[in-house]
């Protein structure tokens, strides 16, 4: 009687169960296999031939650089910054904590448009730029430096509570033990924040590949040279390119299904090993 | 080696941490510092060790002034409060660790390390442990572990803080005899905080009593607890004497000065005994024990406690709401 008592009735549960599952069909599912099933309604061959021609090869290639240049610049800021952040006190430091999260509540056109209007031909640094034949605008280097901002965050936010959790106890206890500041961050701090920080470098990869708003506004859409692959699919979706454009899409959705997978590989591994440790605590 | 401490001056914010801290220490000896929270006793243990900077002072390691020297360079084995090992290391390898870490000219072999480490697991009586994670170890066991990898850089100082702190009651005093038995063992020069007077006393050859960012007594366990040099340290390790009750001191004002009289220098009667006794009303008895704990109401309104004996106890026949006559002891 007592577990009757305790759940709801059946025709609730399943009513709450039906209209989750429909929610997510009808927002998600669907219009995922949308992509797919556009993208190779042409057959396999016209598939591959959208995505194996010289506009497509380089949309891809300009997402990867950007990815590759973004990512690691991120990281090494998101673990200096979260360290400065969680590891010390100094004046000023809510400030930076708020900077940090800036480009989360900034809209990505206005991300793009300050780089528009600190390199383009008006901006301050336009004339020397264009003296040096430098170009940053409507060019590659904008479109990295507008990926760096927007992903600005990924790393710090994931490492800042993780770092503020463990305290500075296990570092002053190796500095104490002889290690150099390198050999503590080496050896004590990294392993520690390991999980924390991967799991940050996979959500910061998968929004640098995937930004539109503010590579939108820098890239000046010139086609094989200044254009990611969102901007690419956003190209073809309006010249009616239908096939292409979603057998572009479908890369970055595949993209989106190995980021969510590496997510709960990370998460699953993670917790593996606190259980393994709890389960060997209880028994030892 | 020995521990100088000049004038050491240490604030934060607004706060004074500690002021004009002096003291010297001598090589090998075991020192407490007591003292209430607040009082600045761990500030100055992390100043000695260099994780902490003192806003003036100087830090003299046996002549020599490391005032500017990193906390690596110091060699001091430092053993935290809540431990700080190394989570993500097996017990060997937090042991291991400060070995591992030497520049490379003086790092010692694979063999070396390994040999170094079984010695210290055996030395704290742990060498089953070796595999293990911190999180599958006792805190007892922590505690022990974190000595031993303080001890594997073979350190002059050994700073401990409040070593025994998040034990709980008979771990802690077995370990606080084993603390001393290991000191007497390897006689390395030894600060340690704490804030439990028994400890104190106990385990040290001498105690720092501290208040307030100042050193208010230093002296012997036995010095200190007879010949207090003030109301705070007399106040403060009262509470010892009576380990198996609680106490504070009697204030007996027969005579126009103050004077403090702890609970077990006081004798019960029924008749007052001196012109010194004075009247109270027993409030509470506390029979289970070593000693029995008497509270009393003074005739003027004032709170005092008495400890007598179990057979004193049992001759008076004491009852709650009696009339009793407490008298000061030695009084000179």
């Amino acid at each position: 009687m007592a577990v009757h008592l305790r759940s709801e009735p059946v025709w609730v549960r399943w009513t709450l169960i039906g209209m989750a599952l429909a929610f997510l069909g009808l927002f998600i599912f669907l219009p995922l296999s949308m992509v797919f099933i556009t993208g190779l309604n042409k057959g396999i061959a016209v598939y591959f031939k959208s995505i194996n021609n010289p506009d497509a090869l380089s949309a891809i290639r300009l997402t990867l650089i950007t990815a590759l240049v973004a990512v690691p610049l991120n990281l090494i800021f998101g673990v200096a910054a979260s360290w400065a952040i969680a590891k010390f006190d100094f004046y000023g430091k809510s400030f930076l904590t708020t900077l940090i999260d800036l480009p989360l509540s900034v809209s990505p056109v206005i991300s793009g448009l300050i780089y528009v209007l600190m390199f383009g031909a008006q901006g301050p640094f336009g004339t020397w730029l264009r003296d040096h034949g430098i170009k940053i605008i409507f060019a590659p280097p904008a479109i990295i430096l507008a990926t760096i901002f927007v992903t600005f965050p990924m790393v710090a936010r994931e490492l800042i509570p993780v770092m503020k959790a463990q305290g500075n106890d296990e570092e002053e206890a190796a500095l104490t033990l002889g290690a150099s500041g390198f050999q503590t961050f080496w050896r004590v701090t990294l392993p520690n924040i390991k999980w924390g920080l991967l799991y940050g470098v996979i959500l910061c990869n998968a929004r640098a590949m995937g930004e539109f708003g503010a590579v939108s506004v820098v890239s000046g859409h010139i086609r094989g040279q200044t254009n990611t692959l969102p901007l690419h699919i956003e190209i073809l979706y309006n010249e009616y390119n239908f096939t292409a454009a979603f057998a572009a899409a479908s890369l970055l959705a595949m993209l989106a299904l190995v980021t969510l997978f590496a997510k709960s590989l990370v998460e699953y591994r993670y917790r593996a090993e606190l259980k393994a440790a709890l389960r060997l605590e209880n028994h030892g | 080696m020995s521990i100088e401490v000049k004038n050491i001056i240490k604030t934060f914010g607004t706060f004074k941490a500690l002021e004009n801290i002096d003291l010297k220490i001598e090589t090998g000896e075991l020192i407490a510092l007591l003292g209430p929270s607040g009082s600045g006793k761990t500030t100055l243990l992390r100043i000695i060790a260099g994780l902490e900077t003192a806003d003036q002072g100087d830090i003299i390691f046996h002549g020599k002034d490391v005032k500017d020297a990193q906390t690596k360079d110091r060699n001091v084995g430092f053993v935290f409060q809540h431990y700080a090992l190394f989570r993500h290391m097996t017990v060997f390898e937090n042991i291991a660790f400060g070995l591992r870490v030497k520049p490379k000219d003086v790092r010692p072999t694979e063999e070396q390390i390994k040999a170094k480490v079984t010695e210290l697991l055996k030395l704290v009586q742990l060498d089953w442990v070796a595999n293990r994670y911190p999180s599958q170890l006792s805190g007892g066991q922590r505690q022990r572990i974190a000595l031993a990898r303080a001890l594997a850089i073979e350190p002059k100082v050994l700073l401990l803080d409040e070593p025994f702190g998040s034990l709980d009651a008979k771990v802690r005093k077995e370990l606080r005899q084993w603390l001393r038995r290991f000191h007497d063992d390897l006689h390395i020069t030894t600060l340690f905080v704490t804030h439990d007077q028994e400890e104190a006393l106990e385990v040290a050859d001498r105690v720092v009593v501290m208040n307030k960012g100042r050193i208010e007594q230093v002296g012997t366990p036995e010095n200190v607890y007879h010949n207090p040099a003030n109301v705070f340290v007399l106040n403060f390790l009262g509470n010892v004497n009576l380990f198996h009750g609680r106490t504070e001191e009697g204030s007996a004002d027969a005579t126009t000065k103050k004077i403090y009289v702890r609970p077990h220098e006081l004798t019960v009667t029924r008749q007052p005994v001196s012109a010194r006794s004075i009247k109270a009303k027993i409030s509470f008895i506390n029979p289970a024990g070593s000693v029995v704990r008497i509270d009393a109401v003074a005739s003027d309104g004032q709170s005092v406690q008495a400890e007598i004996s179990q057979e004193e106890y049992k001759s008076l026949k004491l009852q709650r709401n009696e009339e009793i006559c407490l008298t000061p002891k030695n009084i000179t």
